[in-house]
Formats: C-alpha cells, structure tokens, sequence
C-alpha cells in the first residue's frame, strides 16, 4: 500500500526532469509517449505503490506541477 | 493675506507642504540646498517621510516607489541631477505615477556651472529620456508665482497620473521676495487612487505598477492612451500671461527670470514709442500655442529672449508656423543681460528692416 | 483520508512562469509564496519586480507588484516601504540587476537599515539577454562576453555580495543559500522566512542570497545546472550566515 500519491497538473509542466532526479524511490520517469500543450514530455509514475510522500518531487518542480498526498495507512 | 520675506528655495519647500507633500526624497545640488534642508526639519515635524537619498538616480526610483504605492512624492534637483533622473522621469510617465518635480536651473552641459539659467528646457520638453511621454512643466517667474503653482502641482499630478516639473532659474531659487503662502490654489476633483499599489489585494484586484508592455499591440494602445491624455491637457492646462500684446509692432517671448529683465526692456522701449510687447509662457510643456493664435496684423517680428543659446525659439517657430520672422537674443553661463541689453537687441531688429 | 504534503502556493497567480525548464527562478518563486503564506503576509505584501529574466514577476506573485528600473529595486523598495511601513516589502532582483546596476542602490538601502527583504539570485551570468557576462560570473566560466572564460587581469573577480552586504552597519540578517537539492532547499526557506520575520519586527534590512541556475546559458541540463552549483559555485561562494542581529553567535 503506498504511503502517498501524486498528481500532475500536465499543462504547466516542462519537462525538466527535476522531479525524476530527486525521487529517492525512483518511481518517476520520461514519458516519451505522450506531451502536453507546450509540446513537453510528460512524466509518469512507474510504480505508484513505492511513493512514499516525501514531496521531494513537488518541492523541486519550478513550476508547482505536482500535487503530493500522504494516504493515510 | 499676510505676506512673509522668503528665499525661494525656502518658498518652494513650504508650498510643498502646503500642497500635501506625503514624501521627499533628494539629494543635494547647488543651487536648490535649501529645500531638501528645510524638508529635512519640517517634514517630520508634520508627520510626513524625508529622506536623502544616495544619488539622483535613488531619489527618483523612490519617488516612483512611493507614487506607486499611492503617495504624493516630491523631489529637487538641478540641471545635471535631473539629466540623471531622466530615466527615472520615464519610467513614471510610463507607469501613469503622479509626481512632482522642482529644478532649479543652472548652465551646462555637463558640470557646468552653478549660476542661473535656462538651458533645460529641451531637456524639459523634449523628453530627455525614452519614449513618447510629456511631464507637465511650469517655469514661473516669481515666487509667487511659484508658490501658487507648487501648491497646486500635487493635484495636477494625481488628476492626471503624470508627473510634473517646476522649472525655475537659479535665481528664483535664491532670491528673497514678500510671498503669501496661504493664498488659495487651484484645487481639482479627483477620484481614489483605486491602481497605486498600495497592498492588500490579491487575486484579481491586484495592482501592478509598470511601463512594460512586450506585446506590440499592447504597447501600442498604451502609448495611445497616454497620446491622448496628453491631448486632453495641450487643450486645457495652457498657461501664459500676455503684456501689451493688442498693438504690438514687436513682440518678445521670454519665460521666468528673462521674462522679468525683459519687463524692463518693455517699459524703456515704450517709453521711446516703440510698440513691443510680451508673451510670457507659464506652462513650457504644454506650450501656450493658443498665445500666438490671433496676434496683431501690425506685427513685424518676433524677438525671443533666453538665458540659453536658443531652446524655446523652436517651439516660439512652430507655433507663428512661418507668419512672422523670428529673431534671437540671449546669454549663457550665467550671465544675465540688463534691460539695456535687450532694448538694443530689438533696435537692431528695427533698424535692420529699415 | 488523505493529507496534502505539498500543492502549489496561493502566494503564486495562476498563471504560467515563463521561466526555462529547470530555472531555479520557479523554485524561488515558490519559496517566497510559500513563506508568505505561512507568515499570513500574501495579502499585505508589495514586491518588486527588476529587470532581466523575471522582469514579469509581477505576473506570478499573488500581490501588489512594481516593476522598476533595472538596478533600482532597493531604491524602489525604500520609497514604498518609507510610505507603507505597515506592508511587507520586498525585492526580487537577479545578477544583473542588483550587483551591476544596481549595486549601489542595494548597499545604501542596507546601510540605511531599511525594513526590506531581498532575494537575490544569483546565476552567476545574464540570463535575459542571452548570457553574458555577470558581476558574479565565476572565474574562467565561459559567457558570450568571456567567450574564453572570465580572467581576472581583465575582467576583474566574481563579486561576493552577501559578503559584502553583510559588512554594511544597517544589514539584520544577511545569508547564502542554495536550492541545489531538497535538503538545502528546507533550509533556504527557513532562511528566508527568517528574514520575513525580522522585517515584520522591524529589525532592518535582510538580504537572502540564493545560487540559482541558468541551464539554457551554462549549456547544461537543468540536472547538471544543480551540479555545477554545488560543485563549482559552493565552492566560491560559501552557503552559510553572514550576519545574524538576532543571534549573538553569527
């Protein structure tokens, strides 16, 4: 059971990979198949269930794309 | 009415005060000392903000701050303190900040030197900084006068979000003359500043002071705004005073403390018959181009008189729009002419054509 | 249930930072939001904005703006802050802005006490124009203006601002910062919400600097811009306190 969740707000993202950097659980990634608006690629979580709300990931965003949860255990 | 003996800086620094001055921010500058010095005392004393700044160029940016945020700023500086205050003087007139600004004229360019003069005036008028943008500017010649127009500049300023200048010579500034300082001024109604930002507002009221508009269509309907403002106050804020103008065969054209040498000139000239007159401009920006609309079929020439060497002539040249020959009569570096100087000048016109 | 650890701040606008992918300008941005917010202050504070990349600023802060001249945002600061000392003033001002135009400006404010805070960000180039050559550009650094790396005979030695500030009489807190990674982010913000506390207690100027990125002029990916700041621009300019007036030991 993951411990957070994270949601994308896509259309302000810039694909900087700041966020797949700094996850200590390495659960965010490229994702080469899809881009928003701005023609970025977006980001995709790889396995949600290793999230463990840390924030690391909304921290670093410049541009306040990701919301992050503590789900409550 | 009760007239106290002052010295025009000093005059200058009570209209001030009288005229609702919030803030101050200067640096010194010979010859206009006296008015950051007489504010440093006075304002505190009546609860209001002084403070020297560490250049011109501070002081204007913290006029712009303060009008920005809703007070009403003055500043004083002389001809090379202004040159560097340009930029600043821009950036309020593109912002749509009201202000008030007093130069106390001396010779340049450059350093200069520190005695009287009227070699500003394109700097004045014509911009001296970037872009399409006008300050209202007044040169008295009087402290009257010049107290009368201060007390009122504050309004005038925040009616029309524009900064405005006070130009006078030198030796308006360190002369003494009998002065009424509670003589009523012009008073206008005014809405709120509902733009300073002042703080407070979030979201959608937010107020945000600037001049920059990157999208060209943008910048170009804010340059037609602030065109048309500037229409709005060419038509109604002209200011000139007309001496013996009906008959005049000969008129001078002379502001502030020329305007009042060439006074002389005129009672001389007149005595001997000659029929010379004045027009005196007020206000140099706007120019009184309504002056020289219905002048006297008599006229024969003009005689434009500056302690320059002959900025005002170009607006005295595109106002009479080629009717009249227009002739030039001044002195620089501080020196000033005697009345004589002036009645041989325009006897030389005379005689020229005859 | 589920719990928020981190959302976008109401101290930012909704509208979209026009900041390069990877500037470290956005995560600035937030920094101060967020501290405004957590300080109840979004609603009573102006800033400014200065000229050179977040010359818009005033678009993505939720409060009262004023664009100044480039340079003079302490100037500009000093004229609100002296009419409205009840509001949080403060100053957002690049390399550029404060350290070469604006030097000046920034040491008298500092030297006159002044109740301001400001963030100052330094990339160590010219981010707007197209990356030349900063006051705080680092020796040998290449820059469109240095195209063979700043020297010292010719161009002179990075300056060290908070160094400098921090000897001005009038400065109350005076710090370095970095937001390389999540560890120094946490403890650029405490910083900096120290230096909003001290201006709501009217102890004078405080003056935060933060090593920021320029991946677009340095040439990197914003990753590598992170690591050339902790590796090379840490180790010119020291992430520590310069001056504190609130604690005897700094």
């Amino acid at each position: 059971m993951a411990k957070g969740r994270i949601t994308f707000n896509f259309e302000k993202c810039k694909g900087c990979m700041l966020c797949v950097h700094f996850c200590p659980t390495k659960i965010l990634e490229l994702d080469k198949e899809n881009i928003n608006q701005k023609g970025y690629n977006l980001i995709k979580v790889t396995e949600p269930e290793k999230c463990i709300a840390c924030g690391f990931c909304g921290m670093m965003c410049p541009d306040s794309v990701i919301t992050v949860y503590k789900v409550a255990v | 009415m009760s007239r106290v003996l002052m010295k025009g800086n000093e005059a200058i620094a009570v209209a001030a005060i009288k005229g609702g001055c919030d803030a101050f921010f200067g640096y010194p500058i010979t010859p206009q000392n006296e008015i950051p010095e007489y504010l440093s005392k006075h304002m505190k004393a009546n609860g209001k903000v002084f403070l020297q700044a560490e250049s011109e160029i501070a002081s204007i940016n913290m006029v712009y701050g303060a009008a920005g945020a809703g007070a009403r700023v003055m500043t004083s500086s002389s001809s090379p303190g202004i040159a560097l205050m340009q930029e600043g003087i821009t950036y309020l007139a593109g912002a749509e900040l009201p202000c008030v600004i007093v130069n106390v004229m001396r010779g340049g360019p450059g350093l200069g030197g520190i005695q009287p003069a009227q070699s500003d005036y394109n700097q004045i008028t014509r911009g001296g900084g970037n872009g399409d943008y006008n300050v209202i500017s007044y040169a008295p010649e009087n402290l009257q006068e010049t107290v009368d127009i201060i007390k009122g500049a504050f309004d005038t300023a925040d009616y029309y979000r524009n900064p405005v200048m006070i130009a006078v010579d030198g030796l308006i500034g360190q002369m003494m003359e009998p002065v009424d300082l509670d003589k009523a001024s012009q008073k206008r109604v005014m809405p709120a500043k509902d733009w300073a930002a002042s703080g407070g507002h979030t979201g959608k009221d937010r107020r945000v002071i600037t001049s920059l508009y990157l999208d060209p269509k943008q910048l170009e309907e804010h340059n037609l705004k602030l065109y048309r403002k500037y229409q709005e106050i060419i038509k109604n804020e002209q200011k000139y005073e007309l001496i013996n103008v009906k008959d005049a065969e000969y008129l001078i054209v002379a502001y502030g403390t020329m305007a009042r040498i060439c006074r002389s000139s005129i009672e001389i000239l007149r005595e001997e018959g000659i029929k010379v007159g004045m027009i005196r401009p007020i206000t140099i920006w706007p120019f009184p181009e309504k002056a020289f609309k219905d002048l006297s079929k008599n006229l024969k020439e003009i005689l434009v008189c500056e302690l320059s060497l002959g900025q005002m002539i170009q607006d005295v040249k595109l106002s009479v729009e080629g009717r009249y020959p227009v002739s030039f009569f001044g002195r620089t570096g501080g020196m000033l002419p005697e009345p004589e100087d002036i009645v041989r000048a325009l006897k030389k016109i005379i005689k020229g054509e005859e | 249930m589920e719990k928020v650890v981190y959302q976008k701040s109401v101290g930012l606008t909704n509208n979209d930072l026009s900041y390069c992918p990877g500037c470290t300008h956005g995560i600035i941005h937030k920094l101060v939001a967020e501290v405004l917010e957590e300080l109840n202050l979004v609603d009573q504070a102006i800033g400014i904005a200065s000229v050179g990349c977040s010359v818009m600023s005033y678009f993505f802060f939720n409060c009262d703006m004023q664009q100044a001249a480039h340079g003079r945002g302490c100037a500009v600061a000093t004229g609100i802050k002296r009419v409205r000392p009840n509001n949080i003033v403060f100053s957002y001002q690049g390399d550029g802005d404060l350290a070469s135009m604006g030097l000046n400006e920034t040491i008298h404010a500092a030297n006159r006490g002044e109740n301001i805070t400001v963030i100052f960000v330094n990339n160590g180039i010219f981010g707007m124009t197209g990356g030349q050559m900063a006051p705080t550009t680092l020796l040998g650094q290449k820059t469109t203006t240095t195209k063979e790396g700043r020297k010292k005979e010719e161009h002179g030695f990075p300056i060290k601002v908070a160094e400098i500030i921090s000897q001005v009489e009038g400065a109350a807190y005076v710090e370095r910062v970095s937001v390389h990674n999540p560890n120094f982010l946490r403890k650029a913000k405490k910083s900096l919400k120290k230096a909003f506390e001290y201006q709501q207690q009217n102890k004078g100027f405080t003056f935060i600097e933060f090593l920021s990125t320029c991946p677009v002029n340095w040439g990197m990916t914003p990753i590598q811009a992170m690591e050339f700041v902790s590796k090379e621009m840490m180790t010119y300019y020291p992430v520590k306190v310069f001056k504190d007036v609130g604690d005897e030991n700094a």
